[in-house]
């Protein structure tokens, strides 16, 4: 039975959850702009509450993204540096799919549904994907997308659900555009939760899909903002 | 006590170990130049994402370049400030974890404490007390040092660093960034005959900087002179940078030998980006030695940002018993006189 740590620090929230024999312990908090100061000692105290060492992980699970620049960094950082302090492999694991997790486990998802999932991200964009409900398992439909929230309701694989078939989730969802797509429920509130990663990253471990922490990168999803380039004149 | 410096304060990435009794076992650097050139300058969240791409590698190759393992560090030093608050951030994150998973101690170091102690890593070091002069593209300031931590600030720049000025001029000059080496390279072909540009505040009393006026003064030859395409002649860029480089030369000379004979100390250091510039060297090393005064620096390499400084300045706070909490707080400003003192101020043994 595989230990596993898993942490996110994507949004304004520190999230982490701890995988003990079968068991899932886990501790957040609302913590904007103070990610770097609440982390470790907050992974200390749950470690030190259940009597598990650093060394006694099988991974550490960090929220790739999309989120925060800063926060997905900071996560990652820590995440980088115990992991690579006692040797362990890290598992990416994506803030839009275990949100999506998070809406499976209110129940308010059948099977077969579509769950659209969005983040606010800023510069009137949104990051988004959609996963459908199979079996338990929110199984992503698309890949992940950064763009204007105009262009998330005309996407194929939203153009064909029915409303009662859908569930929307996440803070993108206060746009205009994602507001006038019909759906069964929205739950806006829902965050990115270091439980809910748990599941992917036993998946992801039992696979094999895990990375040294000195391979291991945040999802930033966009790559090119707007930095402008110097012109030379000669 | 073997340290394990890192440095990401800005736009390099740098490693190194040393060791209290050794010297300095290794050290690496990542610089990020090539990314940022093409912008004309630091684009912030592109450092930020290169320092958590290159941290982990770059201590794999000085543990290996120095035949150590993770389990022979001691301890970790790691900046925390001053600097771009996101590029702090990961090397502070790195090195405040590893230090909580090898259960040893870490600390936090001002990274222009780092530079003023570099010169230490050389054979041989400046005795306590001198007047060090740090001049980057972020700092310039004249500091009278009694030992680590006895800082007090006798002077500093009003307006744009030393640094900036160069990487302003070169702009003008249509020059890469970073600008100090390109200027410096282009004014070798100048004619110091030609332009004479202001020397700012040396007629004032005082300590204190200002590049501001300088900066519009070239800008405005830059104008006067322009072909075409807004730009002077190969020539006369040549000799613009030339007599920049001049004035900022002459001004810093100035105000150090200033700065000695209002302490009487008989030792200068001069450490930042800007203590590479060759110019500034020798221009110093021949005023200073009319006042019987020496002139400190330290080697090219660590003139620039690099972890060799960390790791040493950290290595002296680690050892003094200073040490940091859990929480990973960092400080993008940070005034260079508010550090603790330590009480130990023997200079410590030299690198050789």
């Amino acid at each position: 039975m595989s230990t596993i740590l898993a942490v996110d620090t994507s949004c304004d929230a520190c999230s982490i959850a701890l995988l003990k024999d079968g068991q899932v312990y886990a501790e957040f908090i609302q913590a904007p702009r103070q990610h770097s100061q609440r982390l470790l000692p907050m992974i200390d105290a749950l470690l030190k509450k259940h009597s598990v060492d650093l060394s006694d992980l099988d991974a550490i699970a960090y929220g790739r993204g999309p989120g925060s620049f800063t926060g997905l960094r900071i996560c990652l950082s820590v995440v980088q540096g115990l992991a690579f302090s006692v040797d362990l492999p890290v598992i990416p694991v994506s803030t839009l799919h275990t949100m999506a997790v998070g809406a499976v486990n209110t129940g308010l998802a059948k099977d077969q549904d579509l769950i659209l999932v969005a983040l606010d991200a800023r510069m009137e964009e949104v990051y988004w994907s959609l996963y459908r409900l199979q079996d338990g398992q929110a199984v992503p439909v698309t890949e992940e997308f950064v763009c204007s929230p105009s262009d998330v309701p005309g996407h194929g694989d939203l153009g064909f659900v029915a409303a009662q078939n859908l569930i929307k989730v996440g803070a993108g969802c206060h746009y205009p555009a994602l507001e006038g797509i019909d759906a069964a429920s929205e739950i806006r509130e829902l965050l990115p939760r270091a439980e809910h990663m748990l599941g992917l990253a036993q998946y992801a471990l039992k696979e094999g899909q895990v990375h040294m922490a000195e391979n291991s990168q945040p999802v930033y999803l966009r790559d090119s903002v707007a930095w402008k380039k110097r012109q030379r004149i000669r | 006590m073997r340290v394990l410096g890192i440095e990401t304060s800005c736009d390099e990435t740098g490693i190194a170990l040393y060791d209290s009794e050794k010297g300095l076992l290794g050290h690496s650097l990542f610089s990020q130049i090539a990314v940022h050139s093409e912008y004309g300058g630091v684009v912030p969240e592109l450092a930020s994402r290169d320092h958590v791409r290159k941290t982990l590698p770059l201590i794999n190759e000085v543990l290996a370049s120095s035949g150590l393992t993770k389990q022979d560090i001691d301890a970790v030093a790691y900046t925390s400030g001053p600097g771009l608050v996101g590029a702090l951030m990961v090397g502070a994150c790195i090195g405040r974890a590893l230090a909580y998973g090898w259960n040893v101690p870490a600390v936090g170091v001002h990274h222009m404490e780092g530079h003023l102690l570099a010169p230490m890593l050389e054979d041989t070091p400046p005795e306590f007390p001198f007047v060090a002069l740090l001049v980057s593209g972020g700092h310039t300031q004249l500091v009278q040092v009694d030992g680590i931590g006895h800082y007090s600030l006798l002077g500093e720049s009003l307006d744009d660093a030393a640094g900036e000025a160069f990487d302003k001029a070169a702009k003008m000059l249509d020059l890469d960034y970073p600008g100090g080496p390109q200027v410096a390279r282009l004014a070798e072909q100048g004619n110091p005959e030609r332009f004479t540009f202001p020397r700012p505040m040396v007629d004032r009393p005082g300590l204190d900087f200002s590049f501001s006026g300088l900066k519009t003064f070239t800008l405005n030859t830059v104008a006067e002179h322009a072909l075409e395409d807004g730009l002077p002649d190969d020539q006369t860029c040549a000799d613009i940078a030339c007599a920049f480089q001049e004035a900022v030369v002459d001004t810093l000379v100035i105000k150090c030998r200033r700065a000695l004979q209002q302490t009487g100390f008989k030792t200068l250091v001069i450490a930042g980006g800007v203590s590479a510039n060759t110019r500034l060297r020798e221009r110093l090393e021949a005023a200073l030695a009319k006042i019987g005064a020496k002139v400190f620096y330290a080697r090219h390499e660590f003139c620039t940002d690099n972890g060799a400084m960390i790791a040493y300045a950290g290595c002296q706070r680690l050892l003094a018993g200073q040490t940091e909490e859990l929480g990973v707080s960092v400080t993008p400003r940070w005034p260079l006189d508010t550090l603790e003192p330590l009480d130990d101020q023997a200079a410590p043994e030299s690198n050789s």
